[in-house]
């Protein structure tokens, strides 16, 4: 895997466990066992009203995002689900803040949002899965925002 | 609210109150299918002996833009331990939108022994009532379903079509600013794919929400209903309406309210909805 489509380990990993589970019961179980370890961003970072700049505008859970850089290159992500059935954006906001946790912004640019696929399933609704994939763009247009520009080719 | 019995509806047996579900979730012959938008919500906790029924996997055909077959249907009934005899009571989340759209697709198989419970599931988490993350275990049931009936409860963009020409009455259940164009999707939800902003000509804007206490999740007395449908919008009981909003699944809503509650007789859900319509060529469309 070259730099243009390395992604963090962990959540490479996780999601080839994923990959591996079929039945689709053990997923959701998987998936709401992350759901119930989901922890929303804490108050040292942001608090309620939360700013619209970090809201998923797309996601019907009313998700957040924060990206904050440690100093040596590396961004943690925060996230907030306002709504309360909102399982789904808790659980991939779950797994996204565990295995993204000390990355590169270069391996966050590199997330596709077919991994909203991955982790949950193809057959989701569009709107369901426009909101989930909402939030990985947000993070790797957050981390867009700290990779720094290549310089110009001379002529 | 008062008791269900005490509202006027036409036709009060076909909801259910929570305590009515909390006596009788585990009864034989009564078997609870919880229905939501959140793929995760019904692992996360759900009423005791209350099954899942997910309505991209279980009612939609996986390929066509369609609903189950017979034998999907019968598939299903026969997975959640249903037989003609049992009485199905729907509950789900975002006030029952996605319950009342599986009590729709039901409709269409002629399974006539269907509820819903009023207030749906967040009417039951806010009365603490138990959540339970056991699933289950059913016995497969045998189930003879018959083929589906798309003519009495569904709309197809024809029928639209030939319904608007006839300048008979449309619904459009959305929020005003999709109604308006102003937006091609619910607010804080994507765009599903819909083209053109609008309302389908000659369609009335009663968003869905307008049938539902906001405080308790449970459905407006009849008397409440009849001035919004009625006595506002002119809607006769005797009238041919169709109902529609963006899939299908909030005008499943108020299909169920004008039918059942209020005893409308021809109402027809078109579940091609706006993200039919908004990307049909050659439609008129309304801003």
């Amino acid at each position: 895997m070259n730099d243009s489509t390395k992604i963090p380990e962990r959540l490479s990993a996780l999601l080839k466990l994923f990959d591996s589970v079929t039945d689709m019961d053990e997923r959701a179980a998987l998936l709401v066992s992350y759901a119930d370890r989901f922890k929303s961003v804490p108050p040292e970072i942001s608090s309620r009203p939360f700013p619209e700049e970090h809201r998923v505008s797309i996601c019907e859970s009313q998700a957040y995002v924060w990206g904050v850089p440690d100093g040596e290159g590396r961004l943690t992500f925060y996230f907030a689900v306002e709504n309360p059935s909102g399982i789904s954006a808790k659980a991939l906001a779950s797994i996204l803040a565990s295995t993204t946790l000390g990355a590169r912004p270069e391996e966050i640019v590199n997330l596709q949002s077919d991994i909203v696929e991955r982790l949950f399933r193809k057959d989701m609704s569009m709107g369901k899965g426009m909101g989930l994939m909402g939030m990985v763009e947000m993070m790797r247009a957050i981390a867009a925002s700290y990779v720094a520009r290549p310089a110009k080719a001379s002529a | 609210m008062e008791d269900i019995s005490s509202r006027g509806y036409s036709q009060p047996d076909l909801l259910v109150s929570t305590d009515w579900v909390m006596k009788n979730h585990a009864a034989q012959g009564v078997r609870l299918i919880e229905s939501n938008e959140d793929i995760l919500l019904y692992s996360t906790g759900h009423i005791p002996d209350a099954v899942n029924v997910d309505w991209t996997v279980d009612l939609n055909d996986h390929v066509r833009r369609d609903y189950i077959t017979r034998q999907g249907f019968e598939q299903l009934m026969s997975r959640i331990g249903v037989t003609p005899d049992t009485t199905v009571v729907f509950y789900g989340d975002k006030n029952n939108w996605w319950a009342c759209y599986a009590f729709w697709v039901f409709q269409l198989f002629g399974h006539k022994r269907a509820k819903v419970m009023d207030g749906g599931r967040v009417k039951w988490e806010k009365e603490g009532k138990p959540l339970t993350r056991d699933v289950p275990t059913i016995k497969p049931t045998s189930y003879k379903a018959p083929e589906r009936n798309d003519v009495v409860i569904r709309a197809f963009r024809e029928d639209v079509l030939k319904h608007i020409s006839a300048k008979n009455l449309l619904v459009d259940v959305r929020s005003p600013e999709e109604f308006t164009g102003e937006r091609l999707h619910m607010p804080n939800y994507p765009n599903e794919g819909a083209l053109r902003g609008g309302h389908i000509p000659g369609a009335k804007n009663i968003p869905w929400s307008k049938a539902v206490d906001p405080d308790t999740g449970e459905f407006k007395s009849a008397a409440e209903l009849r001035k919004i449908y009625a006595d506002e919008a002119g809607f006769q009981p005797s009238k041919d309406i169709i109902a529609y909003c963006r899939i299908g699944e909030r005008s499943s809503l108020t299909w169920f309210v004008l039918t059942y509650l209020l005893g409308f007789k021809n109402v027809r859900n078109y579940d091609g909805s706006w993200t039919e319509w908004g990307n049909l060529v050659n439609v008129p469309i309304e801003k």
